[in-house]
């Protein structure tokens, strides 16, 4: 049924950081720790967290934009790093990204229809050709043809980023990488974005892997989600049980910060706002990532990192706590055993 | 004291150049009182925001209207009385709060600032009050923290550096423009909740600028919807999105997919976009997006009171509104 169309297993992305020092060890930024994922075909997957959860470094390692430190990334069961070159841009058709900022992903010099036609011409189209698929395109994601021949800074926020989304189809790739794709546009702009991306999916088969921090849009579009924080997993969950029934106390903090915009229900929520900051990445705690803002912290927690089991069906967790909850045993009891056999 | 207000602003008007970029904006904040400012990019709510603190310059000049604060009238245009009231009766704080601090200058430096400036306390003093004031808001090791440059202070911490800084010489209005929006939504709920109760403990007023409902519905006690730079519609919180008024403010709201909403299915979307302020049309500026827009639209509606204690809108379908969507 499901069918992975990528998957990332035990992925890594560790930078080292310029200290100025010659001598002595480099300190790593371990942006992405250690991150599992799968995404099938048709379907959204929403990767959430706060800024420097790893979710854009995620994003950017698929689209081979950021060094693999270790960890493999699966393109229909094939590993991308043994691809031979014609191979890998065979890849690239399939893959596509969409960025936050149109502004700054379109070249200003260069009009609409030039821009979407980019990556036919890369790709060997004759140019009847492309002027054809360049018209389709544009029908496709909602631009006037008028504005075949305009400039970027001729258009509006909302339309910018059609014309973005135009190009990340020209190939008609199977996997569209969403980064922050709606966060800079206005509410009444995201909305039509939106829609236009629900209905390119139904029209069109695209999976996509939708990485934002607003949780609001995530819920909306994703099938899935998976909750990240400091370059880790911790909780994954299909978008109804997550919003239902999240396990992971990071998720439960997260989902009652988000404010409703709605008073009389915004005002009735008890507010418990998550005490402290993430901590600094190059510092990060041996045990658990979050154990340093954690409510339901144990003794062990900061020493035992928890690894993501299989809670429910397709409920995958990162907390030794809650495990034990669900499961009545975690890590943390097999490690304490043998200075404390009474437990 | 005869007037009740902090502050009240009249038929507000900014240009830039050529083009009327506010229009006639109206309102006023209780002592107290935490008023937001909503809309989106373009509405010219972040203009109005910095013509209060007479921060207005270049080709962007206010081009008609009056502020008065607790009775007495600003004169936005000199900025020499400008600046003996910024920090001390009116404080700021805004978006990016690293980008809105000296790098080099310890926070604590930064906080005390005002108070020297202003000749209200001795250095030291001044630097004792400012570690208190980084205490109250919440920021952890106070005396430690004071004298660490803001590089070494995350995001959230920099926005609470940003709050004493603005507080620390008890002023009767705080205007925060977009105090939280770049912050992550944990923290930004840790602001919020630092706003509420300071507010609570200073009785100070707060004109928050935003253009996230949730963050009107969390902390603002009045709301003013603005588009194409005028005021469209005033109301008490929870009547505001209860029961809007105006079309604008009931699409918008529409719009924003929610946490407690429908998933995958169409959003609502308000169909155009906000017109440059080159090509406002004539009468009401939301007529050409508007789906009750009628001939008579092509007059302007002014702010007219569409029941409840002080609730205005500026629309001639006013009372259609409900029937929207």
């Amino acid at each position: 049924m499901s069918e992975a169309l990528l998957s990332v297993r035990g992925l890594k992305v560790h930078f080292p950081v310029a200290t100025g020092k010659l001598f002595g060890e480099t300190p790593l930024v371990r942006a992405v720790d250690g991150v599992d994922l799968t995404l099938n075909k048709g379907e959204t997957l929403g990767i959430v967290g706060e800024s420097g959860c790893g979710k854009s470094t995620t994003g950017n390692a698929i689209l081979g934009l950021a060094p693999v430190t270790a960890g493999e990334i699966l393109f229909e069961g094939r590993d991308v790093a043994t691809l031979t070159g014609r191979e890998r841009q065979a890849l690239w058709r399939d893959l596509q990204v969409v960025f936050q900022d149109p502004v700054s992903a379109l070249n200003p010099k260069r009009t609409i229809a030039q821009s979407i036609a980019e990556p036919l011409a890369i790709h060997d189209a004759t140019r009847a050709r492309r002027q054809a698929r360049v018209d389709e395109l544009m029908a496709l994601v909602g631009l006037r043809s008028g504005l075949r021949d305009r400039y970027p800074n001729e258009l509006s926020g909302g339309q910018r980023q059609r014309v973005v989304i135009a190009r990340a189809l020209a190939l008609e790739p199977r996997i569209v990488i969403c980064d922050e794709a709606v966060s800079a546009l206005d509410v009444s702009i995201q909305s039509q974005v939106l829609n236009l991306l629900l209905r390119l999916q139904r029209d069109l088969g695209l999976s996509y892997l939708f990485i934002s921090h607003d949780l609001s849009v995530v819920r909306h579009i994703a099938d899935r989600i998976v909750v990240m924080y400091l370059g880790t997993v911790v909780e994954e969950a299909p978008t109804d049980t997550l919003f239902s029934r999240a396990l992971h106390p990071y998720t439960e903090a997260l989902l009652s910060a988000v404010p409703i915009p709605d008073p009389a229900i915004e005002r009735s929520k008890t507010k418990s706002p998550l005490q402290g900051d993430v901590p600094n990445p190059m510092d990060m705690p041996r045990g658990c990532p979050f154990v340093s803002r954690c409510p339901l912290r144990e003794a062990g927690c900061e020493d035992v990192r928890p690894v993501p089991v299989i809670v429910a069906s397709g409920h995958r967790l990162a907390c030794h706590v809650r495990e034990r909850e669900i499961t009545g045993r975690s890590a943390l009891d097999t490690a304490r055993t043998p200075e404390d056999p009474l437990t | 004291m005869t007037d009740a207000h902090t502050l009240e602003i009249r038929d507000l008007c900014i240009d830039v150049g050529d083009f009327s970029v506010v229009d006639g904006v109206e309102f006023s904040i209780g002592r107290g009182e935490i008023v937001a400012l909503v809309g989106e990019s373009g509405s010219g709510k972040s203009l109005t925001a910095l013509s209060i603190m007479g921060l207005l310059s270049g080709a962007v000049h206010q081009s008609g209207g009056t502020a008065t604060l607790e009775g007495k009238q600003l004169d936005l245009q000199n900025d020499a009385a400008m600046r003996k009231l910024r920090g001390t009766a009116l404080s700021m704080i805004f978006q990016e709060p690293i980008a809105s601090l000296n790098p080099l200058l310890s926070v604590g430096a930064q906080v005390a600032e005002s108070l020297i400036v202003h000749g209200r306390a001795s250095s030291a003093e001044a630097w004792d009050r400012a570690v208190e004031m980084l205490q109250d808001v919440g920021i952890p090791a106070p005396d430690r923290r004071a004298r660490q440059l803001p590089s070494e202070l995350s995001g959230g911490m920099c926005q609470r550096v940003m709050i004493a800084s603005a507080l620390i010489a008890a002023p009767r209005l705080l205007i925060a423009d977009e105090p939280t929006t770049a912050l992550d939504v944990t923290i930004q709920a840790q602001i919020l909740h630092l706003m509420r109760r300071l507010r609570a403990e200073t009785d100070t007023s707060i004109l928050i600028i935003t253009h996230d409902m949730g963050v009107v519905a969390s902390i603002a006690d009045r709301v003013c919807v603005m588009y194409g730079g005028r005021i469209v519609e005033q109301a008490e919180v929870h009547q505001l999105f209860a029961e809007p008024r105006h079309p604008y403010t009931k699409l918008l709201l529409a719009t924003i997919p929610r946490l407690d909403g429908a998933r995958k299915q169409e959003l609502f979307s308000i169909s155009g976009m906000v017109p440059d302020a080159s090509a406002w049309p004539e009468g009401c500026r939301f007529r050409t997006r508007c789906p009750l827009a009628t001939e008579r639209c092509a007059t302007r509606p002014q702010l007219a009171p569409v029941g409840g204690a002080g609730r205005v809108a500026a629309c001639w379908h006013s009372d259609k509104v409900g029937g929207l969507t």
